[in-house]
């Protein structure tokens, strides 16, 4: 990226001026060595975003930023709806409130190692992943409904977990305000048959080892320790989110003319936050944000009875579950008043600093945890929200590695057999339905999350806690 | 004269159909959109399904297509190797021939979420029709 139009704040703070039809700055949060490798059409992007009506401050752009659809992924932007503020289906995208949990295992690495390719072999078995594939959950309309308002509050319910999970999910598990009767037939039809399932392409369930503390105060709150084997669980909203993106997009792009919006780019579509499609658009959202999370519930529960069968002392309480596309109502400071905005974070994880009232009790005091996934084969990472982060961009942070190269890169430059195998011989033992797509997948695909997430610390967005190394990882 | 291709996205794909006619490139922007999940002559063609669509304009008409062809492989699990389409007036009738997803055989790839607006184009380029966009995968 050409930084010839940026003011550098600090080491970590790059500044784009408003010029133009550009409403406030963009702000990029990244070091000088990861801004020079971003696509330029980041910085267009964020400026792009930066155009919408009722932005609030800034937009903002994440260490891990890349070129995306209208909204950069790694991109934060806050809208007033006193103020026109509008809410965009690209700012949220096709895959609503993708996100991470990790579990606890109770497990130390000594204790895995005899019989890591059985717990392998069982989760591969246990797990439906990758193109195709269905579970044997099947939702009648009303229990269709009921999962989209109750999200992993059903599914809890519905015997998917035990009710000391929800604490430990954004929103306690249930986002409020979800009109299931806003989604369509056609997006409840695609997720008929996808309750419970992984997906593809960048979404993963990885059994992991504690390798590093950074920060043994936090560390200790959120109960992990070098050695522990902890699972984490990277998927999202599945068929029903995309068709929920799909469809509103087509409509917000379509109408945006008739609320008088300009749109730099076809994909920014947005509607005003007070008009009847912003409404119905949140309705629908936030189904399907209630859809990841009763779906990584699901996944949750069967990788629990996985584990209770190979290893029974094993317990799996949640730690935390985070969704990285998201637009949510929250209240935040701005130049001394405090302002309830709707905040769209695309590809950036919400970061909440210490003492925040949506933080569960027992972590409250440590900051909201923040879960880093990396590729397939390197490491992971456990951040903390920072009061620092909240008055830089909305207590927000990265939300993994970023692509560094294409799908199509990947695959003139890797074989899937021959990523396994490299793996496998790191004793990191690769499940996928598909060669290709692990090829695509490769870890040389994504950016240094190492370098990612140490920006992220450095510029004060989020606290490096843990870093986490993969054993085992489950690929769609 | 007709083909397809892919063309590169940071962290997606574009699919990129080219043909003599605008509905000739609509239908390899569709063989591509099968490319991104596996090789289209691996995929049998036993079952026929149809659809129909139609857009303020031919350019929202091609995610518009290619949503459409996303949804039936979603709910029916089904892939497609050959597509027929005509548009007229706005509207686009098509056809897309195919069979069941077989994970030994076709060993897909990746699932497309959806076409986007992103490097969106229908055009006619020299005499040839050129239609283009990403697809979040």
């Amino acid at each position: 990226m050409n930084l010839s139009s940026f003011e550098r704040i600090n080491e970590f703070e790059w500044r784009l001026p408003a010029t133009g039809a550009m409403r406030v700055a963009a702000v990029i949060f990244a070091d000088e060595a990861l801004l020079n490798a971003m696509d330029d059409k980041v910085r267009e992007q964020a400026a792009n975003v930066a155009m919408l009506p009722g932005i609030v401050r800034a937009s903002y752009v994440m260490p891990d930023a890349h070129w995306g659809y209208g909204f950069p992924i790694g991109g934060v932007a806050a809208f007033d709806p006193a103020q026109g503020g509008v809410v965009s289906a690209g700012g949220v995208g096709f895959d609503i409130s993708c996100g991470v949990r990790c579990l606890h295992t109770a497990l130390k690495t000594a204790d895995l190692d005899a019989r890591k390719g059985a717990l392998a072999d069982a989760l591969a078995r246990a797990i439906p992943a990758g193109v195709g594939s269905t579970s044997n959950l099947r939702l009648s309309g009303n229990e269709m409904d009921a999962m989209l308002k109750g999200g992993a509050r059903w599914a809890v319910e519905q015997g998917h977990g035990e009710r000391a999970d929800l604490e430990r999910i954004e929103e306690d598990g249930c986002m409020q305000g979800a009109a299931p009767d806003e989604v369509s037939e056609h997006a409840k039809q695609r997720q008929r048959d996808e309750m419970g399932t992984l997906g593809s392409g960048n979404h993963y369930l990885e059994v992991q080892r504690v390798v590093e503390i950074f920060d043994e105060r936090i560390a200790s709150a959120f109960g992990v320790a070098v050695d522990d084997i902890v699972v984490s669980i990277h998927c999202g909203s599945r068929g029903l989110g995309h068709q929920i993106g799909t469809e509103f997009l087509r409509q917000m792009a379509v109408n945006a003319s008739r609320h008088n919006i300009v749109l730099p780019d076809r994909e920014l579509a947005c509607a005003p936050i007070e008009s009847d499609t912003g409404r119905r658009y949140l309705g629908a959202m936030r189904a399907a944000i209630n859809c990841a999370l009763a779906n990584r519930q699901i996944l949750t529960r069967q990788v629990r009875e996985v584990f209770a069968e190979i290893f029974p002392q094993a317990r799996l309480p949640l730690l935390y579950d985070v969704s990285h596309n998201t637009c949510k109502i929250e209240e935040h400071e701005v130049d001394g008043k405090t302002r309830r905005l709707y905040v769209h974070r695309k590809g950036a994880t919400r970061a909440f600093g210490p003492g925040h009232p949506d933080i569960p009790p027992a972590l409250r005091a440590a900051g909201q945890p923040v879960l880093i996934g990396g590729s397939m084969g390197t490491a992971s990472y456990i951040l903390a929200g920072t009061a620092r982060g909240m008055a830089l961009a909305f207590g927000s942070a990265c939300h993994g590695a970023g692509r560094a190269m294409s799908r199509h890169e990947a695959m003139r430059r890797w074989h899937g057999r021959q990523v396994m195998d490299e793996l496998a011989a790191r004793g990191i033992l690769i499940r996928s339905p598909s060669w290709r797509g692990v090829a695509e997948e490769a870890p040389g695909a994504y950016k240094d999350v190492g370098a990612v997430v140490n920006a992220a610390d450095l510029a004060g967005l989020a606290r490096k806690v843990a870093k986490l190394a993969p054993l085992i990882c489950i690929k769609g | 004269m007709k083909r397809y291709e892919h063309f590169e996205h940071e962290a997606d794909i574009g699919v990129r159909g080219i043909g003599g006619t605008c509905a000739e490139a609509f239908e390899q922007a569709a063989l591509a959109l099968t490319a991104v999940v596996t090789d289209p002559a691996k995929i049998n063609l036993v079952e026929k399904i149809e659809l129909a669509c139609v857009a303020p304009d031919v350019e929202l008409l091609l995610p518009d297509w290619l949503n459409a062809l996303i949804y039936e492989m979603s709910v029916r699990h089904m892939l497609f190797g050959r597509y027929k389409v005509e548009i007229a007036g706005g509207k686009l009738t098509g056809a897309a021939w195919g069979e069941t997803v077989d994970i030994a055989r076709h060993r897909p790839a990746v699932e497309p979420k959806g076409a986007t607006y992103t490097g969106l184009s229908v055009r006619n380029d020299a005499g040839l029709w050129v239609a283009e966009c990403v697809v979040d995968v």
